[in-house]
């Protein structure tokens, strides 16, 4: 095959001199319609705000607050009214005495931080569901769309409208247990535990704000309200309930025999381990745990040779956050994925009246 | 008639196969109010969302207020009103509220928002439902509130996609009248889009007929019929009106001048 280089017009400087200047005048245009996009901010703010109101207003909003309040309460009492026993002096988890609100139960009622796991895609879920369909069926999402506004933003405003109100709730309820163990206890946390409790609580918010995220690219893609809640609910029963169910099945078809080699037995639990990993309600509870109990050093299989000489003893939050990095990045790639996709989806659609 | 506010050149949207505006080309003069008519799906609504910069041509130029739509949605929405067929508000909030956040959402201040909300809310005869829920308020009402809506940013262009669907007739002629003052008075150029005949008549200086997805004809009513009738043998005395060239085209059992119909 023979190549003419002087026919080729990517070879010729005047072609990448116009492309320049073509890149260059897209992006002046961008930004010139970015900064008389203007007043910009302002109105962003206004549209963030407004989402909000409609959440704090809404019974549905009211509802899923009391009802996580209530369990808040219930843990906590639960947790407080176990925790002498839970004292044994000289124990290596002495020190964490104050997290133990957060993990600790008298087998009544499930600790707080798996309430938080259950309960928060449910909270998720029921915030996104009907953002974008249900502007859609009011006839509000295309004179929404006909203002002087640039179109991501009505996606951008319901996300961090809703992120906000995960956020506050949190935050507030962590404070809260945190209040009510300084009533109850006396002690105040130490500097370690009230930063373990804070990664917990903006773990949470990325957790919850990955089921708001998925909810939301539903209701961009169904019209029907219902439908798109009962997509989000199918999702999560499935990782809650079936996705186990089916792991179980394949482990146990994978297990191996007694007498099975040492490294195939590790590789089973390699497998095991991964199985596991692919449900997000799992990397949240990895990584909730290893946060609120610094006893907590390894995640996966061990080998009798990775445990020897190994002191038991509670890990500095740095080396936690280490051990559960993979399923932090983990949960929030999912996020942002989540988020993206629905993104797309708004920006592409077209939008008819009603 | 002056310079052209909207300008279409072969202006063309498909969807797959199906060619939903076929070659538009159309020019609407400043100050005027122009008559889109045609029956449903003839692609009125596609044409109004091309010109809104709210879908991508396939083909064709658009220019709005000598703005692209597609390059410069935001300049070209900050300049034209629009008016969606069956307009939406937020239930739960006032009529009132509802102003006051599309004035925000168009950068005004609290304070300049509620004053030319009000004033408008008066403007248009809703001065004693300002406080209303919009939920409660009834269809008419709405499609008044709309067009005070459409009216806060003081547009150059308003767009009326429908505008009279489910209204009452009484409703229907105060609406009318009330765009035709609000067209002389300051000179806002109007694009109405309606498959209503008489309603088009009423209000429109020139009109375009529009049936599937091609501009048939245009021009003020008495030039229609001599561009689509030329020397067709019919009654040279007999002055023909859009009556004549609205039976010519739709009725092929395409079109039904009903209200319940057209839902």
């Amino acid at each position: 095959m023979k190549i003419t280089l002087q026919h080729n017009r990517y070879f010729s400087a005047a072609y990448w001199e116009e492309m320049w200047r073509r890149l260059i005048s897209t992006l002046k245009r961008e930004f010139t319609t970015f900064r008389s996009s203007g007043a910009a901010a302002g109105v962003f703010r206004t549209m963030v705000l407004k989402e909000m109101s409609d959440h704090f207003r809404s019974w549905r909003v009211v509802i899923l607050m009391a009802i996580i309040l209530l369990t808040c309460v219930g843990s906590l009492y639960t947790a407080l009214s176990g925790i002498g026993d839970a004292v044994n002096p000289g124990s290596s988890e002495e020190e964490f005495f104050f997290l133990k609100l957060f993990t600790l139960s008298d087998g009544s009622l499930p600790p707080y931080f798996v309430f938080i796991g259950f309960l928060g895609p449910l909270l998720g879920i029921s915030l996104g569901f009907d953002a974008i369909n249900t502007e859609q069926n009011r006839g509000t999402l295309s004179r929404l769309l006909a203002q002087p506004i640039p179109r991501d933003y009505v996606i951008n405003a319901k996300f961090a409208a809703a992120l906000l109100v995960i956020a506050l709730l949190f935050f507030l309820l962590s404070l809260l247990v945190i209040g009510a163990g300084l009533v109850a206890l006396g002690i105040p946390p130490t500097p370690a535990e009230f930063l373990r409790i804070l990664s917990f609580t903006l773990l949470s918010i990325v957790y919850v704000a990955l089921w708001l995220n998925l909810s939301l690219y539903f209701s961009v893609r169904f019209r029907q309200p219902a439908t798109s809640a009962l997509s989000g609910i199918a999702v999560w029963l499935f990782f809650t309930v079936f996705y186990p169910l089916i792991a179980n099945v394949l482990i146990k078809a994978a297990a191996p025999s007694p007498y099975a080699t040492g490294r195939s037995v590790y590789l089973f639990e390699r497998f095991r381990f991964l199985l596991m990993q692919v449900m997000p309600n799992e990397l949240f509870s990895q990584a909730t745990s290893t946060l609120l109990m610094p006893s907590v050093r390894s995640l996966g299989p061990l080998t009798m040779e990775q445990m020897e000489g190994a002191i038991p003893g509670s890990l500095p939050l740095g080396q936690s956050l280490l051990l559960v990095w993979p399923q932090l990045t983990g949960l929030i790639a999912l996020t942002l994925i989540c988020f993206i996709l629905s993104y797309l989806a708004f920006m592409r659609r077209e939008i008819r009246s009603r | 008639m002056g310079e052209a506010t909207i300008v279409t050149r072969n202006l063309t949207k498909r969807y797959g196969d199906f060619t939903a505006v076929d070659d538009l080309t159309l020019e609407v003069g400043r100050g005027e109010v122009f008559g889109l008519l045609g029956p449903n799906g003839a692609g009125k609504s596609t044409t109004i969302l091309m010109l809104m910069g709210m879908t991508e041509p396939s083909g064709g130029s658009v220019r709005v207020c000598g703005l692209d739509p597609v390059r410069q949605p935001i300049g070209v929405k900050r300049h034209v009103g629009y008016l969606p067929e069956d307009v939406g508000f937020y239930d739960d909030l006032s009529g009132l509220d509802n102003l006051i956040y599309t004035a925000r959402l168009n950068g005004l201040s609290e304070r300049e928002a509620r004053s030319r909300a009000l004033r408008l809310m008066g403007r248009v005869g809703l001065a004693e439902e300002t406080t209303k829920k919009a939920g409660k308020y009834s269809r008419g009402m709405r499609q008044r509130l709309g067009l005070a809506d459409v009216l806060l940013r003081n547009p150059e262009v308003i767009i009326l996609d429908e505008p009279t669907l489910g209204v009452d007739p009484s409703g229907i002629r105060d609406f009318l009248r009330l765009i035709v003052t609000l067209s002389r008075e300051e000179g806002i150029t109007v694009l109405f889009s309606s498959h209503h005949l008489h309603q088009v008549q009423q209000v429109c200086d020139r009109v375009g007929i529009f049936v599937k997805g091609h501009l048939l004809a245009q021009g003020d009513i008495a030039s229609l019929a001599s561009q689509l009738f030329p020397g067709s043998g019919l009654d040279e005395g007999r002055e023909y009106g859009l009556e004549d060239i609205y039976h010519h085209y739709f009725e092929g059992g395409t079109v039904n001048e009903n209200h319940t119909a057209t839902q």
